[in-house]
């Protein structure tokens, strides 16, 4: 029986090459869809920013992804099966789910011998690398150390060890702006290296939006916007629209407009650059921006409806 | 069947990796249990400071025990014995109710306490499985505290027998008046069978605590005890029986009519009434631990799908 399950993994493996692959994905908590039939690829390699506003589902999905909650639907990560074989998934796969997870009696050298010996792909040597870098005291309970540098701790754990697949839920949720810049600066000098993959999900999307390669939204259970980071750049554009020509803007259908200082700012999808340019200031739109204006018009078109 | 056999991914699993498989999953499973005890230091802290306890109060007794030996020496032989030995089975007998409380205690702790504060989410995290986790737990009652509990009661009533026969030595009283009252070796041996037996017996109640640890979203103390008071008081008045009060009397006590063959006057005076025989062929034994592993297994399974609380 394990051959034929072999045979099949390993074909759709080498077929598909992604990441994380999930097919009309399902979740619901009593009558609440929390997922309700997500479809998605994540190549490898890539640091994909899951973007939703509280109660999307965000959460449910990387729950899904890492085997902590039971779904519907067709998912494999790294080929994995993660309910059910979550265990020998952890091994490739590394999760922050939240700060302050860490359990508060531990002592850190007690992390780091804990790590190391259920870990068989930990360096322990990289991870007292990254401490020496900051403040922590080795004899320190993690009940002693500040929020920011519990996320250092951890961030450190889980960069020492050589995983595939590294999975942020809200990593720096409550974190002042320093620990914040630092947590993304270190993961992207010291981790990645392209063979990589990241997923985050976070609500401080302008910090992140260099960071990414690819970003979602997801609302409601479902994904609404799926694009990489260079289709995005050439893709939107954002028009500080000159007060006489709102109306000739308006015609070219705006995805969204918003006011900014007295002026008018349209968002516009595939539109010709040149009559934007005549239009006004054109930059390319933050993903912030674009996520108020595909929720919000998402939210305008079925209002009132919660599933 | 054309597939490509020779691209295969690391992780593929196969038949040959199953004995190293094996020896990977012990090395998670030890990690687990050495974090309880890192976790849990009332484990060995409880058990050694109640024998702190008992060796402090036998000191202070050791002033008179010059005086106390040559009244005893007066009584009739069994009677000796029993006034001679009485200090070495309190000892022993304290130390085993405390770790008992102790394995209750932590029992009821061990799969609630990670969801309560979250750390659940960072122990999922790591590649441990939920069977593993729950195992390591069930080893601290099963296999760490009684073997804890063993070496710590030698240890103390060792001291205590060196510390008699010097001070007997000293009042210019035989210090074998001690070791032949006290068959120091054959006490070792019936502690260790008792407690190997009384882990046996008692699994079930450490699997049943585990499990409601697993499932309580709160107070698991309540909901371990509440739900069996109240079965037995429902019996009670509705058909004024009480086969279920009796049967949790049975398991928390029963084993000893099974493992031991006292002596009429309900003492243990030989290795020859040690009777493993009887023990291993009591129903109740196989039907506890078929008890113990089912409720384990739901213990494993309920981890599975545990969320922070």
């Amino acid at each position: 029986m394990w051959r034929a399950s072999q045979y099949q993994r390993l074909q759709e493996s080498v077929e598909t090459m992604s990441c994380i692959d999930a097919r009309g994905l399902r979740k619901a908590y009593g009558t609440t869809m929390a997922l309700d039939g997500i479809d998605l690829r994540v190549r490898e390699g890539r640091i994909l920013g899951l973007i939703g506003p509280n109660g999307a589902g965000k959460t449910t999905a990387l729950n899904a992804m890492l085997g902590l909650t039971t779904y519907q639907g067709m998912l494999r990560v790294l080929g994995l099966d993660p309910w059910t074989e979550r265990h020998r998934l952890m091994r490739e796969v590394c999760f922050i789910a939240d700060v302050a997870v860490l359990p508060r009696w531990m002592r850190v050298t007690q992390a780091l011998d804990y790590v190391a010996g259920v870990h068989p792909r930990f360096d322990r040597a990289k991870a007292e690398g990254f401490l020496a870098k900051t403040t922590i005291k080795r004899t320190s309970k993690v009940r002693e150390l500040s929020k920011g540098m519990v996320t250092q701790l951890h961030l450190a754990l889980v960069m020492a060890i050589d995983a595939r697949l590294l999975v942020l839920d809200e990593p720096t949720l409550g974190l002042d702006i320093l620990y914040r810049k630092q947590f993304y600066d270190s993961l992207l000098n010291d981790y990645f290296d392209h063979s990589r993959t990241i997923v985050v999900t976070t609500h401080q999307v302008e910090e992140i939006q260099h960071v990414l390669t690819d970003v979602m939204f997801i609302n409601r259970g479902r994904i609404v916007f799926d694009c990489s980071m260079e289709e995005f750049e050439w893709r939107y554009r954002e028009v500080a629209v000159h007060p006489q020509q709102v109306e000739a803007a308006r015609a070219l259908k705006p995805m969204h407009e918003r006011q900014l200082l007295g002026r008018s700012v349209l968002l516009f999808e595939d539109a010709d650059r040149d009559r934007l340019a005549a239009l006004g200031d054109v930059r390319t739109p933050s993903i912030a921006d674009l996520f108020v204006a595909v929720i919000g018009n998402q939210d305008r078109e079925t209002p009132g409806v919660r599933r | 069947m054309n597939t490509p056999l020779d691209i295969t991914p690391d992780s593929a699993p196969g038949p040959q990796d199953s004995a190293p498989a094996a020896m990977a999953d012990a090395r998670p499973l030890f990690w687990s249990v050495r974090r309880e005890l890192w976790e849990n230091r009332s484990i060995y802290i409880a058990p050694l400071a109640i024998a702190g306890v008992l060796l402090f109060g036998f000191l202070i007794s050791l002033i008179d025990l010059p005086d106390r030996r040559r009244e005893v020496l007066l009584l009739e032989p069994a009677q000796q014995q029993a006034a001679i030995e009485r200090p070495y089975d309190i000892t022993a007998m304290m130390v085993m109710v405390i770790a008992i409380l102790v394995g209750v205690f932590y029992c009821l702790d061990a799969l609630h306490g990670e969801r309560r504060d979250r750390s659940i989410l960072f122990w999922k995290s790591l590649p441990v499985s939920d069977l593993t986790t729950v195992l390591s737990k069930a080893a601290i009652p099963l296999v760490i505290l009684p073997l804890l509990s063993f070496t710590i009661i030698v240890a103390t009533q060792l001291i205590m027998l060196l510390l008699s026969s010097a001070v007997l030595a000293m009042n210019d009283l035989s210090a074998a008046t001690t070791w032949t009252q006290v068959k120091f070796f054959q006490q070792t041996v019936i502690l260790l069978y008792g407690l190997i037996t009384l882990a046996l017996w008692h699994a079930p109640i450490y699997g049943w605590l585990l499990l409601v640890s697993a499932w309580a979203r709160r107070a698991p103390f309540l909901w371990a005890v509440l739900p069996p008071v109240a079965v037995s008081v429902l019996e009670k008045i509705a058909f004024n029986s009480s086969h279920f009060g009796s049967m949790l009397q049975y398991r928390m006590g029963g084993m000893f009519g099974k493992a031991f063959a006292f002596d009429s006057g309900g003492r243990l005076d030989s290795l020859a009434q040690l009777t493993p025989g009887n023990f291993l062929s009591t129903p109740g034994l196989w039907i506890g631990l078929a008890f113990a592993a089912a409720f384990l297994a739901a213990a494993v399974r309920l981890r599975r799908n545990a969320e922070s609380i």
